[in-house]
């Protein structure tokens, strides 16, 4: 099969070349751009959120006047309407925004490339889980428009709020689409990464981006199929009249809840955070391996503790299966089972500590370019050690008692996944930029997307920290409502105003991504220097990747050598070739 | 820690509250420190190893032992803290509860969007509650032949306690998942439907504070608020007994 996908010198049509393709790396772009859109989307609702959060009740400037009446009548935002943005910027940013754009673009772009692979191990799946992940995404979307309007639960969606709230159905149906589309990915880039290296290309030999989407796709693997089978029961809660998660007894607003009773909402967020938790390193470890690359050739130097950091990664995967209930310490669950999970919620943040680490003892007695990709990552490094420091005082469940459900919360883990794994994404951007188009994206308008893009993430989310500090609770539609909330709300105004500052900074982003695509300045074969196989096929590499099959001789990181003409010996030259 | 800055916390006003706040404060602390010296160390880094002309890249180390010393740094740090802190502090607030002879036991029913609370009045029990008792006029479901109910006080969004004195809660929920949050008393837990959850507190300051509910539990969640209202002992007795009193005139 696969010969005659890869070697078949056959004219493809248009369709065949840029829609259904069984290529990883047309699959990989239209990840790319698919997510990049729905990352927008997300942030388009978190903008309108934020106009509510500080200037509550005021009618919505400028575009106000668009929005249906069952949405923002007047202009004016409803809590419905509040509650449905919530729930969909959380379930797009995660599902439909950083995990494809780390797993489904990066990984299938980068991942068969830098093992020396001609495509994926089924490219006919590959595609497949692209086509599950768009109608599910464009599901997710059009939900707006339907009658009750879009889920409105959180994107945790906890029974029994869930299965009584409007929209809830097609949100379910929808995940249970990207669930699918992710095992599809997962499998298959596990088959990848065991079976289609290169000659030579150990374990030992593979980049460290390679190990963090295979930890990435263990976790998939394993974690999602709990999630579908609780998406589905609760599905079936909803429609068909079952009560997995509800209790006999309930009466909403003065009627008893006609169902049969005997289940139990713990239930489902046992399971839902049996995958949430795995999902946060899923959300993670791409990034992770993203910025190591970077490190690793803008400094000019092998990485510091490679084996160490591999080590970590398969430690933090394995451990990230029973730390869930650490986000459940004040659920009602029995309080004696917190003392299991705070232990192993310790222990979890040592790996993270020595990945950090070796990140950093790594850029010593470099050469450290600031290029752009190299501004993101070196970024990347303070940014994530807050969000990884606030999640201290979250992860005992002592001072979670006060912490737990304020914006603390949702600083902390903005600050790991936005200021962590997204400005790590965008230094992908840049850095593989010319490996996808041949042509190098601008450097000026890429430093001030930077310098805008950290200075107003810090705007946005270090406030929520404030905030959290002070007791202001997560998910508060109208703030002004509580006289807790009152010393702080000028907090919410700075972090809207931050935001939508953020916004304008991504326009130079969005053009100079589209521009250079086509007018760019033309790159060279490998720009960066780089010592990883990616760079030892054209660029942009035609189908089947590489001429002939590249033989791997060492290990990824070879910067530098001692007494060497060259600062880099590329994994696919031989000594002698060299010399 | 002894410093007066107490980081945006707000007033303190519960016995285990200090206890919490302690934590919270030798964190920050913690996270301050060491993140000050990381960005030193990290700064220093990106200036002596910027690319200058003429400067070769350094031999690489080998070994792993340096940077392994934080990991153990923190590891020790982390234990200790469950140790010695986290599991029990946690325990005396969470797992220890006061008992009721010597508490003021009240009853939160909580549902969309209000706190409903319910005292079991002069003859310390609570009267028997059933779904199909529940109507407008009885929210709560009490059996109207229930004896021990006939003098039980029900109050909404208000929860009057005694200064001094534990006040033990059966927490309950009627719809969906709430959560009881009195910020200055730093006590919080979620209402789990079908569950009957226990909490307590003590409080040390006569006076209002406000009750939040911090779990998203549907369009109203943002506006389902209350107050904690400390009375001395004195007052306490005094209140209870006219709510009593106006109890039995409205029978």
């Amino acid at each position: 099969m696969t010969t005659s996908l890869h070697h078949g010198a056959h004219q493809q049509g248009w369709i065949q070349k840029y829609v259904f393709s069984v290529d990883h790396k047309v699959i990989g772009l239209q990840y790319m751009i698919t997510s990049m859109v729905f990352l927008l989307c997300g942030f388009a609702m978190v903008m309108l959120m934020r106009w509510q959060l500080a200037f509550p009740g005021q009618p919505i400037p400028l575009i106000g006047r668009f929005f249906a009446d069952s949405m923002a009548p007047g202009g004016v935002m409803l809590p419905e309407f509040y509650n449905q943005l919530g729930a969909m910027h959380g379930t797009i940013m995660i599902f439909l925004g950083i995990v494809p754009l780390g797993v489904g673009a990066f990984g299938n772009y980068v991942l068969p490339l830098q093992i020396g692979a001609p495509d994926m191990a089924f490219p006919r799946m590959n595609m497949l889980s692209y086509w599950v992940y768009l109608p599910g995404g464009i599901l997710m979307l059009l939900s707006f428009i339907m009658p009750g309007g879009a889920a409105q639960s959180g994107w945790t969606s906890y029974p029994p709020l869930s299965i009584i709230n409007p929209g809830q159905t097609v949100w379910l149906i929808a995940m249970i689409f990207l669930i699918t589309s992710s095992l599809l990915g997962s499998i298959n880039f596990l088959v990848t990464v065991l079976n289609m290296r290169a000659p030579g290309m150990t374990l030992w030999r593979m980049p460290i981006f390679v190990w963090a989407q295979t930890v990435s796709a263990v976790l998939l693997l394993l974690a999602f199929p709990p999630l579908e089978a609780a998406s589905i029961l609760q599905l079936m809660d909803r429609v068909a009249g079952t009560s997995f998660y509800l209790p006999a007894g309930l009466i909403i607003s003065g009627e008893a809840l006609n169902v049969s009773g005997g289940g139990q909402p713990l239930l489902w967020q046992h399971l839902f955070w049996f995958l949430a938790h795995p999902e946060v390193y899923v959300l993670i470890l791409p990034a992770i391996g993203i910025v190591a690359e970077i490190i690793a050739n803008g400094t000019r130097k092998p990485l510091y503790g490679y084996k160490e950091i591999v080590g970590s990664m398969l430690f933090l995967g394995v451990m990230s299966f029973i730390v869930w209930a650490h986000h459940m310490f004040l659920s009602g669950m029995s309080p004696k089972l917190s003392n299991f999970f705070v232990v192993t919620t310790m222990i979890i943040s040592i790996p993270s500590v020595a990945i950090l680490t070796c990140l950093i003892w790594s850029l010593k007695g470099g050469s450290i370019t600031f290029s752009v990709p190299m501004l993101f990552a070196l970024a990347f490094l303070p940014m994530f050690a807050i969000g990884g420091l606030t999640g201290l005082p979250l992860g005992l469940p002592a001072t979670d008692i006060y912490l737990h459900d304020t914006y603390y919360v949702i600083g902390h883990f903005h600050y790991v996944v936005v200021t962590g794994s997204v400005i790590a994404l965008f230094g992908g951007v840049y850095y593989w930029f010319p490996k996808f188009f041949g042509r190098r994206m601008n450097d000026f308008w890429g430093k001030v997307h930077f310098w805008g893009t950290l200075a107003c993430m810090n705007g946005i989310f270090f406030p929520m920290l404030i905030q959290g500090m002070a007791g202001v609770l997560r998910r508060g539609y109208d703030p002004t409502l509580q006289t807790t909330n009152l010393s702080t709300q000028h907090w919410h105004v700075f972090s809207s105003y931050s935001a939508w500052v953020l916004f304008l900074f991504q326009i130079p982003f969005i053009v100079n991504f589209f521009y250079s695509m086509f007018k760019g300045k033309l790159s060279e074969e490998n720009p960066w220097k780089a010592t990883t196989l990616e760079w030892a096929c054209p660029s942009p590499p035609p189908h089947g990747n590489f001429d002939k099959p590249p033989k791997v001789y060492r290990g990824p990181y070879e910067y530098s050598p001692p007494g060497g003409k060259r600062d880099y010996l590329p994994q696919h030259i031989e000594k002698e070739e060299l010399a | 820690m002894t410093s007066s800055f107490n980081w945006g916390l707000p007033e303190a006003a519960s016995t285990f509250a200090p206890e919490i706040d302690f934590g919270i404060k030798l964190l920050h602390w913690a996270m301050l420190i060491i993140f000050v010296l990381w960005g030193i160390f990290f700064t220093y880094l990106l200036i002596r190893y910027r690319k200058r002309p003429g400067v070769s890249v350094e031999a690489a180390e080998g070994g792993v032992w340096k940077s392994l010393l934080p990991d153990g740094f923190i590891l020790v740090f982390e234990l200790a803290l469950i140790f010695f802190y986290a599991i029990p502090v946690w325990a005396r607030i969470k797992t220890i509860l006061p008992k009721s002879e010597e508490s003021n036991v009240v009853a939160v029913i909580a549902e969309q969007f209000v706190w409903n609370i319910q005292y079991p009045g002069p003859d310390k029990k609570f009267g028997r509650k059933d779904l199909k008792f529940i109507d407008s006029g009885n929210v709560l479901g009490l059996d109207p032949e229930d004896p021990d109910g006939k003098d039980d006080i029900t109050t909404l969004n208000e929860l009057h306690v005694p200064l001094a004195r534990p006040t033990l809660m059966h927490l309950t929920s009627k719809d969906v998942i709430h959560s009881f949050f009195v910020p200055a008393f730093r006590v919080k837990t979620d209402i789990m439907p079908g569950l009957k959850i226990p909490l307590w507190f003590e409080p040390t300051h006569v006076g209002k504070y406000e009750i939040t509910c911090s779990q998203l539990c549907g369009i109203g969640h943002s506006g389902m608020r209350g107050d904690v209202i400390v009375h001395t002992p004195e007052d306490f007795k005094s209140w209870l007994a006219a709510q009593a009193a106006e109890k039995k005139a409205n029978q």
